[in-house]
């Protein structure tokens, strides 16, 4: 048989039928659904009179539109609260298993699926949310659609889908000290740009993916989309079962070895064929800041922006448009800018090491007076393990406030919302205009530089807390 | 159910010359909350349309009366970001059928598809030139024949060809819809679910 990648193996294997010079007809294992993108395709439903195919291969959670704070009080904004009910509303009616606020489970849906077991290697995993590759961390093709295809999922369990090319990104190396998956995803895009991976569907290896957790690897494989790609995995490992094995949900099952003999295997075979591949060094990475906004405009915290010169002349319009609404320059130093707004949280930076990391370096300091801090774990079960550990303690103690779960600023769709000209050092995934509030300035870093700001102030390279 | 069928399409163009158009610009996510898919023309591109205090922004493309049509024509990569069909569903509630450039990603190309919105894909020069022709005069006329898979400015410009996937060709022309077709395969689906068991 001829060398496969593992993408190849997964993706082959749950094609139900080809469509001859069209799509592949893909069965999708697990369908993670949330109240913004899934309404219409409900609706759709009822207006074709069929019920859900196979409801318990979905799992519904609200997160996009919630508020982090008095989650036991009803929802102010009413048409936030609308969509959350509509969300409790259609779950019941159409038998999903439905984890709606203050459930103990509720969570950011990317974050929830992991953590509670149903995210699995070898597994297609679909959800209306573009951020869905971060599940191909455990090894699985997980990927973002739109509410047309969530209504596909819901009444046939299937999508149609053109199978994507297939790049490998190696990366090689020891990270530097204070240099975190963040900051590689980040370099990653910076050299790729923004569209550079469109149309393939990416395979991160090298020995510096081999040696983090499996929240870092969810951080990289969160931002595949960022750089266009349909979505990002790594085989799984030993890390991987071994993550695996500390979730009830999969330590009580009884096939659990057989189960892990089978995840053994999936790995691309030596000599498989990639459209492209590409490899960097994990030595020349350094924390990363975004300047831009698009999260492909990244550079090392201490760097300058780029000067128009170096800017290819077709893209220059758009980088200056970008340059102005961020209020920088051309060739600009940013490091000792002042910040106004922190945001730690999000599907990308919303997890326990996450908040161990920036408890850890606000230990023992003070806030800075002039920062706003949005603390938001990525779920419930993150929020009870950072109380567990003490987290709250320390940052309150700092003077930072822990809040409760949600996507909150990460696209402020509920009232977590960055004023127009702030500025905001963010763990999340997009700098877009008005990403975080209209008129938002939004820098993209990893946790420890989100907290070096929290206690400076300014934009600070985390090194110098280390 | 069958949605509007596509075949030939002629009409003047909007030009939205920037690239790496996200989603987040197209409509932002505070006008997400609705439960239906009408009504997302009117904040269509919201924050560029309008400035803070809501008073329309007279250099926006959209407002300027000079330009008008069915077909928007934007700089590369356009609809990156966020999964959010409600991009598409507010393209084509403002009025759009198509969309031109150099460069589409990929779920919003999908999302097009899956909604009679044709995303039609030109090189990056001829991109630019069409810009620039619009500029020079914009009650510039083009036709899209979806059938012949071309793309031209009308009366005597070269035709130029497109790219589209066969199914989803048949798919837009027909006015078909792929849960119509999953629906009609499903004892296929289930034999597959057995196989695996
Ligand atoms: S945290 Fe942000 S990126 Fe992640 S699912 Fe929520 S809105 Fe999307």
């Amino acid at each position: 048989m001829s060398k496969q990648t593992l993408f190849d193996k997964i993706w082959d294997s749950h094609v139900v039928r080809s469509i001859e010079e069209g799509p592949d007809v893909l069965y999708i294992d697990r369908h993670f659904i949330h109240e913004v993108t899934s309404p219409q395709a409900f609706a759709g439903l009822r207006k074709r009179g069929i019920k859900v195919f196979r409801p318990e291969q979905t799992l519904a959670t609200a997160d996009h539109n919630i508020p982090t704070k008095d989650q036991d009080k009803p929802i102010k904004d009413e048409k936030s609260r609308i969509q959350v009910e509509q969300l409790a509303k259609n779950t019941a009616e159409f038998g999903i298993n439905y984890f709606g606020l203050n459930h103990p489970n509720n969570g950011i849906v990317h974050v929830v699926g992991p953590e509670l077991g149903y995210t699995l290697p070898g597994s297609t995993i679909v959800c209306g949310d573009s951020h869905t590759s971060t599940h191909g961390a455990f090894g699985a093709v997980a990927f973002g659609i739109g509410t047309s295809e969530v209504e596909m999922v819901l009444s046939t369990q299937c999508i149609l889908q053109p199978k994507p090319k297939k790049m490998r990104i190696n990366v090689n190396g020891a990270l530097g000290k204070g240099v975190t998956a963040k900051d590689v995803i980040l370099y990653i895009i910076s050299q790729l740009s923004t569209g550079g991976a469109t149309g393939y569907f990416v395979e991160y290896a090298g020995t510096t993916f081999k040696a983090m957790s499996m929240e870092e690897r969810m951080t990289v494989c969160n931002m595949s989309i960022e750089m266009g790609a349909r979505g990002g995995l790594i085989a799984p490992d030993e890390t991987t079962f071994e993550y695996l094995k500390t979730i009830p949900a999969i330590s009580g099952r009884a096939d659990l070895p057989q189960l892990i003999g089978k995840w053994e295997k999936l790995k691309t075979d030596d000599g498989a064929e990639f459209d492209r591949e590409i490899s960097f060094d994990a030595s020349k990475i350094k924390p990363m800041i975004t300047y831009g906004t698009n999260p492909g405009m990244g550079m090392a915290i201490n760097d300058t922006i780029p000067e128009v010169d170096d800017i290819n002349p077709d893209t220059s319009a758009s980088f200056l448009k970008s340059l102005d609404y961020m209020g920088f320059t051309p060739g600009e130093k940013l490091e000792g800018h002042t910040v106004d707004y922190v945001f730690l949280g999000s599907c990308t930076n919303g997890r326990i090491e996450d908040f161990r990391a920036f408890a850890k370096l606000v230990k023992g300091r003070k806030k800075a007076s002039n920062i706003t801090a949005l603390l938001v774990p990525g779920s419930k079960l993150v929020e009870k393990q950072a109380r567990e550990e003490g987290l709250d303690k320390i940052l309150e103690a700092a003077g930072f406030e822990l809040r409760q779960p949600g996507c909150s600023s990460c696209l402020a769709m509920n009232e977590d919302k960055i004023p127009a000209g702030k500025y905001a050092v963010a763990t999340s995934n997009r700098n877009f205009e008005g990403r975080q509030g209209p008129g938002a300035r939004t820098l993209l870093a990893s946790p420890l530089t989100a907290a070096a700001a929290a206690i400076t102030g300014k934009i600070t390279d985390p090194r110098k807390f280390l | 159910m069958s949605k509007k069928k596509f075949e030939i399409l002629e009409s003047r163009c909007v030009p939205l010359p920037l690239e790496n158009v996200d989603t987040d610009q197209i409509i932002p996510a505070r006008f997400l909350s609705a439960t239906t898919r009408e009504g997302f023309g009117e904040n269509l591109f919201r924050d560029w349309r309008y400035d803070k205090t809501g008073n329309k922004n007279t250099d926006f493309v959209l407002n300027n009366p000079t330009y008008s049509g069915e077909v928007l024509v934007a700089g590369k990569n356009f609809g990156s970001g966020s999964s959010r069909e409600h991009a598409v569903w507010a393209i084509t509630d403002y009025g759009f059928r198509v969309v031109v450039s150099s460069f589409f990603a990929d779920i919003f190309r999908n999302n097009s598809l899956n909604n009679g919105l044709l995303p039609v894909i030109v090189p990056e020069k001829y991109l630019k030139n069409l810009l620039a022709l619009i500029k020079k005069d914009p009650s510039t006329m083009v036709k899209i024949d979806l059938g012949k898979q071309e793309f031209s400015v009308m009366p005597d410009g070269e035709p130029i060809k497109f790219e589209i996937n066969a199914y989803k060709k048949e798919c837009l022309m027909k006015g078909l819809d792929d849960i119509d077709y999953l629906l009609s395969i499903k004892d296929v689906i289930i034999d597959y679910e057995n196989s695996r068991n």
